[in-house]
C-alpha cells in the first residue's frame, strides 16, 4: 500500500467508511471493492484482544533454535522445494508451526516429545542429529514412521506415526495457505470477478452439462447493473 | 456510586442490532421516531478496512485461519461464539444446549448464511396438520405482505417455483450452479429428491443506488464491505441514519433489565457500559427486545418489581419455555468422478449454496411429523488452517498406501482437490415446554447479571428424522458414483447436532392469542404490559423447515408498523 492509501485508510474510519462508500458507488467509479480491498491491506481484522493474544504469543518461545532447525531440514523432507512454487521454508512453514503450537497448546507434547524421539533415534543409529543427517540417512529413519493405517484412529496409532502425521499435516497446511502453495495448487479465487458458470471444457472432462431450463432462470451477468424492478406477481423486469 | 440517568426521552428503545432489531430500527426511524438502540458489542461497518476479513489470504495470519478466537475460523465475522469469556451459562445436568452469541452491531447477520426461506402456510399451522406442538395466531396470508417487501428492501435470489409449502418471492436471478452441484443435482434428482437454486440474501443484481453489487469471492460469512450481501448494519440501520432518521447507537452497552413504573408499564432500560462498568439508565416510551430469544427472555425474566414479580410479562410463567433449534445432521463424500479437476477457473461464487433441496416427504407417512431441507457444500474452495491434512487419505479407496512423504503429497492435493461435497439437513424440531432456559440464581456474568440456564433433549422424532436425514445423504453420494466418509453418526441422538449448534434458536417467548399460554399477541406485543415488544425469534410458535431470519425480518416489519399506528393513536 502506498503512502497517499494508508493516510486514506487511516482517515476513513469507522462510520466515514460508509459515507465515502455512497459517494463511490454515486458517481460511478469503478473497482470500488478493489479501492476498499487495498485500504484494508495493513490490516487483518483483528478485534484488540484478539491482536494482544498474537503479541503475547509471539513473545513466547516453543522451540529452541536446535528445534526450529530440525522443524525446518525435516519439513523440506516432507515437502521438498520446487523451482516457481518454492518449499516449506519460502512458505513460513517453522513460523507457523511454533505459532501455532503456542495457539493450541494440546499439540506441545507431541510436538516437542516426537524431535527428541526423532533425534535420539538418529543418535542410535548414526551417531549424528537428524538435522545434519545425509538424505537418504534421513529417509531411512522416516520410512517406518511415514505411513499410516487409515482404518486405525489417530489416538490408537503409536506415537512416533501420530507424531509423523502431525509434522506431516502441518507442513501440508503451512505451505497451501502460503501465496507459495497457493500458486503451486492454482486456486483462482479470493478476488473481485463475475461468476457465470463452469468452462465448458471442465463440463466436458467430467461428462455433465447445463440443463437449459436451469440456466435461462439464472442471472444474465450483462444485466448485474440494472436496477432490479419487478411486476405485481414477482415476474422481474429488468 | 449512583445509577447515572439519561434525560432524555426517546420515543422508542431497541435492545439489540440483529435482524430484528436493525428492522424496528429502519421502520420506526424512517417513521420520524427518536431511536435508541442498545448493543452489547461494538460498533461495526463492514467497510471500515480495520475490522474486515474479507479478501484475506490466509497467510495474512500466523494462525493460517485457524479457529482459536473464531469458532468459524479467524476471518469469520461474529464477535463471540458458543463460550465467551465472562458470559457463561449453566446446564441442567443430562441436558445440553449450546448457546451461541455474536455481540456486535449487526450481531449474528454479519455472518449467518444468508438461506432466506419464507415459512410456508403449513409452516404456521403445525398443530393442525399433525398434533405437535401449536398454531401460530396468523396465518401465511398476514405474513405475506411483508414477506414481499422483505424481499425487495433487503434483496434475496431464487427462482418462483410454485411449491406449496416454499412460497414464491420478488427473486433477484440466482448464479449458475458449481460443477459439485451438477454431481448433487443428478445424485439427487435420481432419489426423488427435488433440486431447485437456492434462496439466498446476495444481490446478484443492483437493488438500489446505496448497495453494491456480488463479486463473488464466497465470503459473505466475513460480511461484505459492498454491502452486496444482507447485514443488519449495512443494510437498515445505516440507511436508516443516511436517510435523516434519529437513532443514537449505544454499543458495548448490556442491557440488564427493563425498567417499570408503579403502574407496571415499561419506562426504559438499565444497562452496564462496558467501557466504565457502570450502570446508567435509559427511558422511552416503547422498548423493544430484539437481543436474540434467549437473551431478551433473559432480560425479561431478570425484570422483576413488585408488578410483575415472575420477572417482565411473565404472568402465564411461559417466558423461556419452547425454546427449540433446527435440528442438523451433516454427511460428506468423496466423488471419484470429480477428481483431477483443472484449477483454471474461479468457483468462488456466492458464499455458500447455490442449488438446494426443500423439504419433498409426505410426513403423514413418515414415522416424524416435521421436515427438513438439504445444503450442499463443496469446491475448490480458498485453503485455510486444515487444508492439506490427510491430503491422500483417499488413498485407501484405490488400496494404496496411506501418508508417505516427498513430491508425491503435491500431486496428491491436486488430485483429490474439490473432490468431496458435502450435504446438511437442517429440519424442524418439535417446541415442547419442557425444553427452556431460565434464570441460575446461584450464577452472575462479569456484569453480574444472572445468567441463563438451560434443560433441553431431544426426542425420538427428531432422532428419527435424523435417521432419514443419513438414509438420505448416503443414497445421494452412491447415486453420485461416491464414496460415503465415515461412519454412519451414532451417539444417543443418532447423529443429530447438539441443541443449539444450529444457531437457530427461537420460541422462548412465544406468541398467541391466549395470555395463560403465551407471552405475547400476534403483533409480537407483550400481552402483559403494551408498551413491550419481541422482535427476535422468541415469539416464534414454531421453527419450520426453513431458517429462521427471514421470518425475523417480516414480523419486526410487521410489529413495527403496528407500533407506528399504536403511537400515533396514543394507545401506549
Amino acid at each position: 500500500m502506498d503512502r497517499r492509501k494508508s493516510i486514506q485508510a487511516m482517515l476513513l474510519g469507522a462510520g466515514a467508511i460508509s459515507l465515502g462508500l455512497h459517494s463511490c458507488v454515486e458517481k460511478g467509479e469503478p473497482a470500488l471493492e478493489e479501492q476498499i480491498i487495498e485500504s484494508a491491506d495493513g490490516y487483518f481484522g483483528r478485534t484488540p484482544e484478539e491482536l494482544e493474544r498474537i503479541e503475547k504469543l509471539n513473545a513466547e518461545q516453543l522451540f529452541n533454535e536446535h528445534e526450529l532447525e530440525t522443524i525446518a531440514v525435516l519439513s523440506e523432507v516432507i515437502l521438498p522445494p520446487k523451482p516457481d512454487v518454492g518449499g516449506p521454508l519460502e512458505a513460513g512453514v517453522p513460523e507457523f508451526i511454533e505459532f501455532i503450537g503456542k495457539d493450541m497448546p494440546r499439540m506441545q507434547n507431541t510436538l516437542l516429545g516426537g524431535l527428541l524421539w526423532l533425534d535420539n533415534q538418529s543418535l542410535e543409529t548414526f551417531n549424528k542429529e537428524f538435522k545434519s543427517l545425509e538424505l537418504s540417512q534421513q529417509k531411512q529413519l522416516l520410512d517406518p514412521i511415514a505411513f499410516y493405517n487409515p482404518e486405525v484412529p489417530t489416538y490408537k496409532r503409536p506415537f512416533e506415526i501420530q507424531w509423523f502425521g502431525l509434522m506431516r499435516n502441518l507442513t501440508m497446511t503451512g505451505y497451501y495457505t502460503s501465496e507459495w502453495g497457493i500458486k503451486d495448487l492454482g486456486y483462482q479465487g479470493n478476488q473481485p470477478n463475475v461468476w457465470d458458470g463452469v468452462p465448458q471444457d471442465v463440463l466436458d472432462q467430467h461428462g455433465v452439462a447445463y440443463d437449459p431450463e436451469w440456466i435461462a432462470k439464472c442471472i444474465n451477468q450483462d444485466t448485474r447493473g440494472d436496477i432490479a424492478t419487478w411486476d405485481d406477481d414477482g415476474n422481474l423486469l429488468t | 456510586m449512583q445509577i447515572k440517568e439519561s434525560p432524555d426521552v426517546y420515543d422508542v428503545i431497541i435492545v439489540g442490532s440483529g435482524a430484528g432489531g436493525g428492522m424496528a430500527t429502519k421502520q420506526l426511524a424512517d417513521a420520524g421516531f427518536n431511536v435508541a438502540v442498545v448493543e452489547a458489542g461494538p460498533f461495526f461497518d463492514p467497510a471500515d478496512p480495520k475490522t474486515m476479513t474479507q479478501m484475506k489470504w490466509p497467510h495474512a495470519s500466523p494462525r493460517r485461519g485457524a479457529g482459536t478466537t473464531r469458532p468459524f475460523g479467524e476471518f469469520d465475522m461474529a464477535y463471540g461464539g458458543w463460550e465467551i469469556e465472562g458470559e457463561p451459562y449453566t446446564h441442567e445436568p443430562g441436558t445440553d444446549f449450546r448457546w451461541f452469541r455474536s455481540h456486535m452491531l449487526g450481531g449474528r447477520t454479519n455472518h449467518w448464511g444468508r438461506i432466506s426461506l419464507r415459512f410456508g402456510p403449513k409452516d404456521f399451522k403445525g398443530k393442525t396438520r399433525d398434533g405437535y406442538g401449536e398454531d401460530w395466531p396468523l396465518g401465511y396470508d398476514d405474513v405475506k405482505p411483508y414477506y414481499d417487501k422483505v424481499d425487495k428492501l433487503i434483496g434475496v435470489f431464487g427462482t418462483n417455483e410454485g411449491l406449496e409449502n416454499d412460497p414464491d418471492g420478488f427473486f433477484l436471478p440466482p448464479p449458475k450452479p458449481r460443477l459439485h452441484e451438477l454431481f448433487y443435482i443428478q445424485g439427487a434428482r435420481k432419489s426423488g429428491v427435488p433440486v431447485i437454486p437456492s434462496r439466498m440474501s446476495m444481490l446478484t443484481k443492483r437493488i438500489n443506488n446505496d448497495r453494491g453489487v456480488c463479486f463473488y469471492c464466497g465470503q459473505c460469512s466475513r460480511s461484505c464491505s459492498v454491502y452486496a450481501d444482507f447485514s443488519s448494519g449495512s443494510c437498515l440501520i445505516f440507511p436508516a441514519q443516511k436517510s435523516g432518521g434519529k437513532v443514537r447507537l449505544y454499543t458495548n452497552c448490556v442491557v440488564r433489565e427493563v425498567t417499570t413504573n408503579e403502574e407496571g408499564k415499561a419506562t426504559g432500560v438499565s444497562y452496564i457500559s462496558k467501557e466504565d462498568r457502570r450502570e446508567y439508565k435509559l427511558k422511552a416510551r416503547v422498548v423493544v427486545l430484539a437481543a436474540s430469544a434467549c437473551s431478551s427472555a433473559r432480560i425479561l425474566l431478570n425484570s422483576k418489581s413488585p408488578q410483575h414479580p415472575n420477572g417482565l410479562g411473565n404472568s402465564s410463567d411461559v417466558i423461556g419455555k419452547y425454546l427449540h433449534d433446527s435440528t442438523g445432521s451433516s454427511r460428506a463424500g468423496f466423488i471419484p468422478q470429480l477428481m483431477n479437476r483443472k484449477p483454471s477457473y474461479n468457483e468462488d461464487g456466492v458464499g455458500g449454496l447455490h442449488v438446494y433441496s426443500p423439504w419433498w416427504g409426505d410426513n403423514s407417512k413418515l414415522d416424524f411429523p416435521r421436515g427438513y431441507h438439504i445444503e450442499v457444500w463443496g469446491g475448490m474452495g480458498m485453503p485455510s488452517y486444515g487444508f492439506g491434512f490427510n491430503a491422500n487419505e483417499f488413498n485407501k479407496f484405490f488400496g494404496t498406501k496411506v501418508g508417505g512423504y516427498g513430491d508425491v503429497l503435491r500431486d496428491d492435493v491436486k488430485k483429490y482437490y474439490g473432490a468431496v461435497v458435502g450435504m446438511a439437513g437442517r429440519g424442524e424440531g418439535i417446541a415442547r415446554k419442557d425444553n427452556y432456559c431460565e434464570i441460575d440464581e446461584t450464577t452472575v456474568d462479569q456484569f453480574g447479571i444472572p445468567v441463563l440456564k438451560f434443560n433441553y433433549k431431544w426426542s425420538d422424532l427428531e432422532r428419527r428424522q435424523a435417521t432419514h436425514m443419513q438414509e438420505t445423504f448416503e443414497e445421494i453420494i452412491h447415486n453420485m458414483g461416491g464414496q460415503v466418509l465415515g461412519d454412519r453418526p451414532g451417539g444417543p441422538d443418532n447423529g443429530l447436532n447438539k441443541p443449539g449448534e444450529i444457531i437457530h434458536e427461537v420460541g422462548t417467548t412465544r406468541m398467541g392469542n391466549d395470555p395463560k399460554t403465551s407471552v405475547t399477541n400476534k403483533f409480537n406485543q407483550l400481552h402483559d404490559v403494551n408498551n413491550v415488544f419481541i422482535v427476535d425469534a422468541g415469539p416464534f410458535v414454531s421453527q419450520a423447515d426453513k431458517n429462521c431470519t427471514w421470518t425475523i425480518l417480516a414480523l419486526s416489519w410487521r410489529a413495527s408498523d403496528y407500533i407506528i399506528e399504536q403511537l400515533k393513536q396514543q394507545n401506549i
